[in-house]
């Protein structure tokens, strides 16, 4: 679904990412765990474009990012960003918002499906027409995923999805997110701070220090503790 | 999945009413500031005053006569006559036609071509940033004043080209305003959101920056308006603005002048009527930004 | 041994927009020893407004009343201005969320801590002050603190500017510091280090700690006794040992929502918010 081979991205003059690489299975659900600074949101951004100097390769679905037309990624591969406080716009209400896309990618009947989709993140029909500052933050974070839902994609990378919400409202929208996964067939890429989120959400999952892998784990071996590095260790002991 | 279908049907009475509502708020907020509603009402008598100049005068504007040349206010000439023995207040009635048409001629026109300019410069970045901010320094590092008397010369004196002199030195500090608004937007998650669904450069800056730049753009234009005024009647007192008889608020200034110890309501009359209308702009700008301005809305 | 601080009927109003008051926090009331009292509670539950009440830095337009509030004996209800600014330059400390905003940007650390040195004691020479300063460095685990001393703030790392900035607080040596989400901001290895430093820091110095948060794992670790508030009230007090013996649904619910490690991949249980939690305290 996902591959990146020898990514490495550059901002003035210091590698954010230094030769990683990943790939991600159809229906899979990919953890990128790490601390600040770490690289791992820049490799994201990187693959929905937001980065314009990278080299390496990155394939969607087999095809080339760099081939791949903007609009037609579009419907690939969305994103959700960390802070559901800036990721809408103050201006206008939640299903024009939700339409959006739909509108730049001229599909029909987009007020229909905004209802739909609203359902869909229980949120419910009627929260249309309210401004995001009438929203709380878990309420702006369902907005955001129903957003990067409009156009159907089959592959949702998700940037620290709860890390600015409360804990028990963290708790709902990882439930969301388990259910539109399986709803909807969807693969995920998270990328978090909180090793519990990961491995609560994610089959398999690589930790970043420094820009670069420190190491590929699946769930059951962070759980069963056979992990080889000892900074791995340390973000276990400290969580 | 069940849809309320009256919810589907219209969404844009819905959002309409939507945007009604946050209207209604902010009427709310606004109506707490008493500096501000003053100078509201200070806004909407000019507004009235230019609507319906021809009935509330008592007399013709431009009719002299010369029996009441310089006569004192009385019940007949509520604020005295001028060296021709036309009615002050009259005049003064009709001069705020001109004062609107002035300022609205410059706002019309300077506020969008800087709007658009800041906001394309900022978004967009690049080269076109470097050539639009250039273009940008240059009008600002001459002299206002001094571009619009050598406009104005230029072209001859005259309602209408004052308004495009000061339009001329009016729209860079929007150009400057807007960029530094979209300089912020265009990095912003929810500018990103649009442009991962496909969105155009244009379409981002038609409906997703320049919303955001508006509400300090308004802030801005009506400051701007106080000194559109002054620089309306400045030009008009040189007499390269409007020309008489034009009942045009500076000129009239410039002619009492001469009068001004023995009769002084000629000069003072047009002075107060420039005074307070750039107070009630001023005013209004004042209560504006403390409700739009993003640096200043933290407060809750 | 008397309390160090005492509050009773703390209540915090906002204006809203229809020119009426919303309570933000409602009859708050708390004592605290020489002991690490955690605060905890979701975001909007009135637990920063109440540290803030308590320094008295809370901004101008919010409405503030309370039926007592004492720190050490001082009565701060009727405390003049005057008054509690020194008191919050020298028995009072408070360490924010983000070091970038309570740091001065454009003088260097050293100075910073040397100022408030000086503040305290305006007799300590120069000298004095810049050995003092670097003292406290290597109290806050900084590593070279001859080179620390001359950077900015932008030049520190996150758990860096943190350990200064508690250094700056700790200076004065302070009876009380209100310690609001410290540790945040960092990263999870470091935030082990800064939590280390305050505890070794209160213990030794035998200060009052006042640590607010939305982490109710991390404070039930650090604190001796936690307070649990919503909606503006305190639903309940308890020791930190004996959190896991918590009785109120929203303390409990807090506890069972976050995720674990090795926990189970059910559903994760849900907060079902009840009127009444936000009734009677």
């Amino acid at each position: 679904m996902l591959e990146i081979r020898n990514l490495n991205v550059e901002f003035s003059g210091k590698l954010a990412v230094r030769d990683t690489s990943f790939a991600v299975q159809p229906g899979e659900s990919f953890g990128l765990v790490g601390e600040s600074g770490s690289g791992k949101s820049t490799i994201l951004r990187t693959v929905m474009g937001l980065n314009a100097t990278w080299n390496g390769s990155i394939s969607v679905d087999g095809q080339d990012v760099r081939k791949i037309p903007r609009k037609q990624l579009a419907k690939m591969v969305q994103m959700v960003f960390q802070d559901p406080y800036s990721s809408l716009h103050p201006r206008y209400v939640i299903g024009q918002q939700i339409a959006e896309p739909m509108k730049i990618n001229g599909i029909a009947n987009p007020e229909r499906r905004t209802a739909e989709l609203l359902e869909l993140i229980g949120l419910g029909a009627k929260f249309q027409f309210r401004f995001p500052h009438e929203l709380s933050g878990g309420q702006r974070q369902r907005v955001a995923i129903a957003r990067a839902l409009a156009l159907s994609p089959k592959l949702l990378l998700l940037d620290e999805p709860t890390s600015a919400l409360d804990v028990s409202i963290q708790a709902e929208i990882l439930n969301l997110l388990n259910r539109l996964r399986k709803e909807l067939g969807l693969t995920f890429v998270i990328v978090s701070h909180d090793l519990a989120v990961i491995s609560y959400m994610c089959e398999r999952l690589m930790v970043m220090r420094n820009a670069q892998p420190v190491e590929t784990l699946t769930r059951e071996q962070l759980r069963s503790g056979a992990i080889a590095e000892d900074y791995t260790k340390a973000l276990i002991a400290a969580a | 999945m069940s849809v309320t279908p009256d919810l589907v049907v219209d969404p844009k009475r819905a959002v309409r009413a939507a945007r009604w509502a946050e209207f209604k708020v902010f009427t709310r907020r606004f109506m707490r500031n008493p500096l501000g509603v003053v100078g509201l009402v200070i806004v909407v008598l000019l507004l009235f005053c230019a609507a319906f100049a021809p009935l509330l005068a008592t007399h013709d504007p431009y009719l002299p006569s010369l029996t009441d040349r310089l006569a004192a206010p009385s019940a007949t000439y509520w604020l005295g006559a001028d060296e021709l023995g036309r009615d002050i207040y009259s005049r003064i009635l009709y001069g705020s036609q001109l004062t609107l048409l002035i300022v609205g001629l410059v706002i019309v026109t300077s506020a969008p071509i800087g709007l658009i300019i800041g906001a394309v410069s900022g978004t967009v970045g690049g080269w076109v940033d470097v050539v639009f901010m250039r273009i940008t320094d240059v009008f600002l590092a001459i002299p206002k004043l001094l571009l619009a008397l050598a406009f104005v010369a230029a072209l001859g004196p005259g309602i209408t080209n004052a308004a495009l002199a000061i339009t001329l030195t009016a729209w860079p500090p929007y150009a400057r305003l807007a960029r530094a608004e979209a300089l912020i937007v265009r990095n912003s998650d929810y500018v990103n959101a649009v442009r991962l669904a496909g969105a155009s450069e244009f379409r981002i800056i038609v409906f997703h920056v320049i919303p955001m730049c508006l509400s300090s753009v308004i802030v801005r234009m009506t400051f701007d308006m106080a000194g559109i005024i002054l620089t309306a009647a400045g030009l008009g007192f040189i007499g390269l603005g409007a020309q008489p008889p034009l009942p045009e608020w500076g000129a009239m200034i410039s002619t009492g002048r001469k009068f001004i110890f023995d009769q002084w309501w000629v000069a003072t009359v047009p002075g107060i009527a420039i005074f307070t209308v750039s107070l009630g702009f001023n005013l209004l700008g004042d209560a504006l930004r403390d409700l739009l301005d993003p640096h200043l809305r933290q407060r809750k | 041994m008397s309390d160090l601080v005492q509050i009773e009927n703390l209540h915090v109003a906002f204006r809203n927009d229809d020119g009426g008051y919303n309570d933000a926090v409602r009859g708050v009331s708390l004592q605290l020893g020489r002991e690490k009292l955690g605060i905890v509670g979701e975001s909007g539950s009135g637990k920063s407004l109440t540290g803030r009440a308590l320094l008295g830095v809370l901004p101008p337009y919010a409405r503030i009343s309370v039926d007592r509030m004492q720190f050490d004996g001082i009565d701060l209800k009727s405390a003049s201005p005057k008054l509690r600014r020194s008191l919050r330059g020298g028995r009072m400390g408070m360490i924010l969320q983000d070091p970038k905003f309570s740091l001065n940007p454009v003088m260097t650390v050293g100075k910073q801590i040397v100022e408030a040195i000086r503040i305290g004691d305006r007799r300590i020479s120069g000298g004095d002050a810049k050995k003092k300063a670097l003292g406290i460095l290597e109290a806050v685990h900084i590593r070279e603190p001859e080179r620390v001393f001359g950077l900015y703030p932008h030049e520190l790392s996150g758990g860096m500017g943190q350990r200064v900035m508690i250094g700056m607080m700790v200076v004065r040596e302070p009876d009380l510091l209100i310690a609001d989400e410290p540790t945040s901001a960092l990263d999870v290895t470091v935030r082990t280090q800064v939590l280390s430093i305050l505890d070794e820091l209160v213990t030794r110095r035998g200060m009052g700690l006042i640590f607010i948060s939305h982490d109710l794992n991390l404070v039930s670790k650090f604190c001796d006794r936690v307070i649990v508030m919503y909606a503006g009230r305190i639903v309940e007090s308890i020791e930190a040992s004996r959190l896991h013996e918590a009785t109120h649904p929203y303390t409990r619910g807090l506890l069972s929502c976050l995720p674990q490690i090795d926990g189970s991949l059910e559903p994760l249980p849900v907060l079902n918010r009840e009127a009444s939690w936000a009734g009677a305290a």
